[in-house]
């Protein structure tokens, strides 16, 4: 026997689309994220260099790399409704 | 301890408490159905949701433990803060919508939802368990390090606290009011965290934090050979001298006291600079510098050495902007304090010394992770293994998945988990403010890292101290209480009524996981008290490690590779998981625990995630593969 969801869901005909971008998305992120990792083993050195408002790279590639997660999460979010719209707007025609 | 307990304090707690536990009888009245006590009924909002997963995530790990780690080690505690928070992109971009469509009540739902597998319930379930207690241990032992300044009791007392209030609320409530518990300590937590870090920029950097800072002393010393024959302060004689690994270490006495003191020979004229002790006696009490515990003379310390601003010392900045304090700091000398435990006759000495620093080498790696001097292929290997496992780990929390189940669409899941992400990024930046603030704000105690983000908001008043406290420690109810009803999910919904197919009724089902949040609770609670005294966030980072081997490798191969198998999924969590869990218990730090010498570890890295997160994702492509086959052909 399967369990019943708490919720029903409806159909949701952008997903192949959304999922395309979520990993176009995720790739971007990470290489970015394994840049810090790769300079922090190998070239740590690196890391003290200024490069921005007179701060040292570790703590402009730290803070750049949380403002970053948020700002790519909006862009996600406006172009996955805007996939939603498109879709749902055409099942409707 | 070094702590007053303060009446006001009491107070503001007793408050934060009691309203908790009326949340929790309030809302304990919709938890009548199963899906009420394990999703909320999927109806929450997808704002108050995404507020939720900050209160759900911003653990005792991220307040105690992360500005902890940054106030002892610097931009190393910062590293955790990064990872973290980045870990929430790999849940927003790949696993938030597609396992919100997959789920039911547990993460184990979504990976059996396409299989109806026995193993993959029976893995999924203890992997679950497994994850969960691994991190409900450093909320615990956050827990009893706050009512120790707080209310003033032992740790013990703190951990039996919160354990107690946490089973209460989760064996009556479930995820109702777990969701608004969160909801509220998640804002508050930030919106006190913004409270402090405004106070550290207002202050600024000082060479003398606040007026009552203990002024450490220094002698100047006379050598005969190596050995301390005499001090420049004749009130001081000398009473005994021990070398510890390349340091050296003087007793000195004064009126009948005895302290531990450094000697710094590479000066020009040699000399000994006052340290921190506590002896242990084979016989009688604990001395703290040498007095009882009771007379107050073991310090609070952590102060700035040497302030340069646009090439010229100043004993005092005055306000600072962010970037300015940030800039400001780079350029400071620091006293941070490193300790060293060795035999004198019959006591036991624990001597925390003096290290100044430079403010360079604080606001970069390597402080606790050997990236350039001492560095090792172990040390960096651990260090990228630390960074994996926190980029992984987050969407691999059962405790979290769970909240993916509470709204009501895969859109509510989207915009919950933004709303979370910026939320919980704006605290994590907070957090490098806080720690560096406890830093250099002489309220540190060096036996443990864990209160020093509370001892900093104590040295703007006691009412903020209060409250910070008061809201650490819902922070630590909140996960906990989302923990356990992962755990008890796991327990009554996972393995009871889908593996061991027992019959029970909506009811049953939800006093199945009432009973087993109560088992759950206990062994937290446990545990918490054994590993008393280690950092929160190491800890943390351990639940993560186990968390991306044994279930990620599952959840993104389910979403995005089509050729996996239900054997695949079970062996994976299995692998991933022993191995995990096996190289952690065999790692230098557990080591220390059981009581042997860390260096005889058979493997030397801290961190697991480097060779179990790969395992697993390589276990399950083989065995997918191989079951597949065996199908096919079975089938031809």
């Amino acid at each position: 026997m399967h369990q019943q969801p708490a919720v029903e869901l409806g159909r949701d005909l952008s997903i192949p689309k959304k999922t395309k971008l979520g990993v176009i998305f995720f790739l971007i992120y990470l290489a970015i994220y394994a840049g810090l990792v790769v300079i922090g083993t190998l070239f740590t050195s690196a890391l003290e260099v200024r490069v921005f408002a007179n701060l040292n790279l570790a703590v402009v590639y730290g803070m750049g790399l949380i403002i970053l997660a948020a700002i790519m999460g909006l862009f996600y979010n406006h172009f996955c409704t805007k996939y939603e719209k498109q879709m749902h707007s055409k099942e409707k025609v | 301890m070094i702590y007053q307990v303060s009446p006001i304090a009491i107070v503001i707690f007793i408050i934060f408490v009691l309203s908790v536990l009326g949340l929790s009888f309030y809302f304990a009245r919709k938890a009548k159905s199963a899906s009420g006590y394990y999703a909320a009924g999927g109806q929450i909002h997808w704002g108050v949701n995404g507020i939720a997963f900050a209160g759900d995530y911003l653990s005792a790990a991220s307040f105690l433990g992360i500005a902890g780690m940054i106030a002892f080690y610097g931009y190393d505690g910062f590293l955790y803060s990064i990872g973290y928070l980045a870990g929430w992109v790999v849940a927003l971009f790949l696993v938030a919508e597609p396992l919100r469509r997959l789920g039911k009540y547990t993460f184990a739902d979504a990976l059996d939802a396409k299989f109806n597998s026995s193993a993959i319930k029976l893995t999924a379930a203890i992997s679950t368990l497994v994850v969960s207690i691994f991190y409900l241990i450093p909320q615990m032992v956050g827990a009893g390090a706050l009512v120790t300044p707080l209310l003033g009791f032992p740790h013990w007392v703190g951990v039996i606290l919160v354990g107690s209030i946490v089973i209460f609320i989760v064996s009556t409530a479930g995820m109702t009011s777990t969701t608004y518990v969160q909801f509220i300590k998640g804002g508050l937590l930030i919106i006190f965290s913004l409270v402090i870090v405004v106070s550290v920029l207002n202050r600024g950097i000082k060479l003398n934090p606040y007026e009552n800072y203990h002024s450490f002393l220094s002698l100047n010393a006379v050598l005969a050979g190596e050995k301390v024959s005499g001090v420049s302060d004749p009130s001081y004689s000398i009473a005994g001298q021990q070398n510890v690994a390349g340091l050296t270490f003087v007793k000195l006495e004064k009126s009948g006291v005895q302290s531990w003191w450094k000697l710094k020979a590479s000066a020009e004229t040699p000399i000994l600079e006052e340290a921190l002790s506590i002896v242990t006696p084979k016989e009688g009490p604990k001395l703290y510098n040498g007095e009882p515990q009771q007379a107050a003379k073991f310090y609070q310390v952590g102060h700035a050495k040497k302030i340069v601003i646009d090439g010229r010392e100043v004993e005092e900045t005055g306000p600072l902007g962010p970037l300015e304090y940030l800039r400001t700091l780079e350029d400071t000398e620091i006293t941070r304090f490193a300790q060293k435990a060795f035999q004198f006759g019959d006591d036991k000495v624990m001597v925390f010394y003096q290290n100044v620093t430079s403010g360079r080498e604080i606001m970069q790696p390597g402080l606790y992770y050997k990236l350039k001097k001492g560095a090792t292929p172990w040390t960096r290997l651990d260090f990228i293994s630390l960074m994996l496992a926190l980029f992984l780990g987050t969407s691999a929390l059962p405790h979290i998945l769970i909240r993916y189940y509470t709204v009501p669409s895969q859109k509510a899941a989207r915009k919950s988990t933004i709303v979370a992400i910026v939320a919980i990024g704006a605290f994590y930046i907070l957090t490098l403010y806080m720690g560096t603030g406890a830093m250099i704000g002489g309220c540190l105690d060096v036996q443990s890292s864990n209160m020093s983000a509370p001892l900093l908001a104590k040295t703007f008043g006691t009412t903020l101290f209060s409250i910070v406290s008061a809201i650490a420690f819902a922070t630590i109810l909140g996960t906990v209480s989302g923990l356990i009803v992962a755990a008890s999910g796991a327990v009554a919904h996972d393995f009871m009524d889908k593996f061991l197919k027992i019959d029970m009724s909506d009811h049953a089902k939800v006093k199945a996981g009432r009973i087993a949040a109560v088992v759950v609770g206990i062994i937290a609670i446990i545990l918490g008290i054994l590993f008393k005294n280690q950092n929160v966030n190491f800890l943390v980072g351990l639940a993560f490690a186990i968390a991306a081997s044994a279930n990620l490798p599952a959840i993104l191969m389910l979403l995005f590779w089509k050729k996996t198998t239900s054997a695949g999924i079970s062996w994976a969590i299995a692998v991933g998981t022993l191995t995990s869990l096996g190289i952690i218990l065999l790692s230098p730090t557990l080591y220390e625990i059981y009581g042997l010498n860390p260096l005889d570890a058979p493997i030397p890295l801290q961190n697991p995630g480097i060779f179990s997160i790969p395992l697993g994702f390589i276990t399950l492509v083989v065995v997918s593969l191989l079951t597949r086959n065996r199908r096919a052909s079975q089938a031809a």
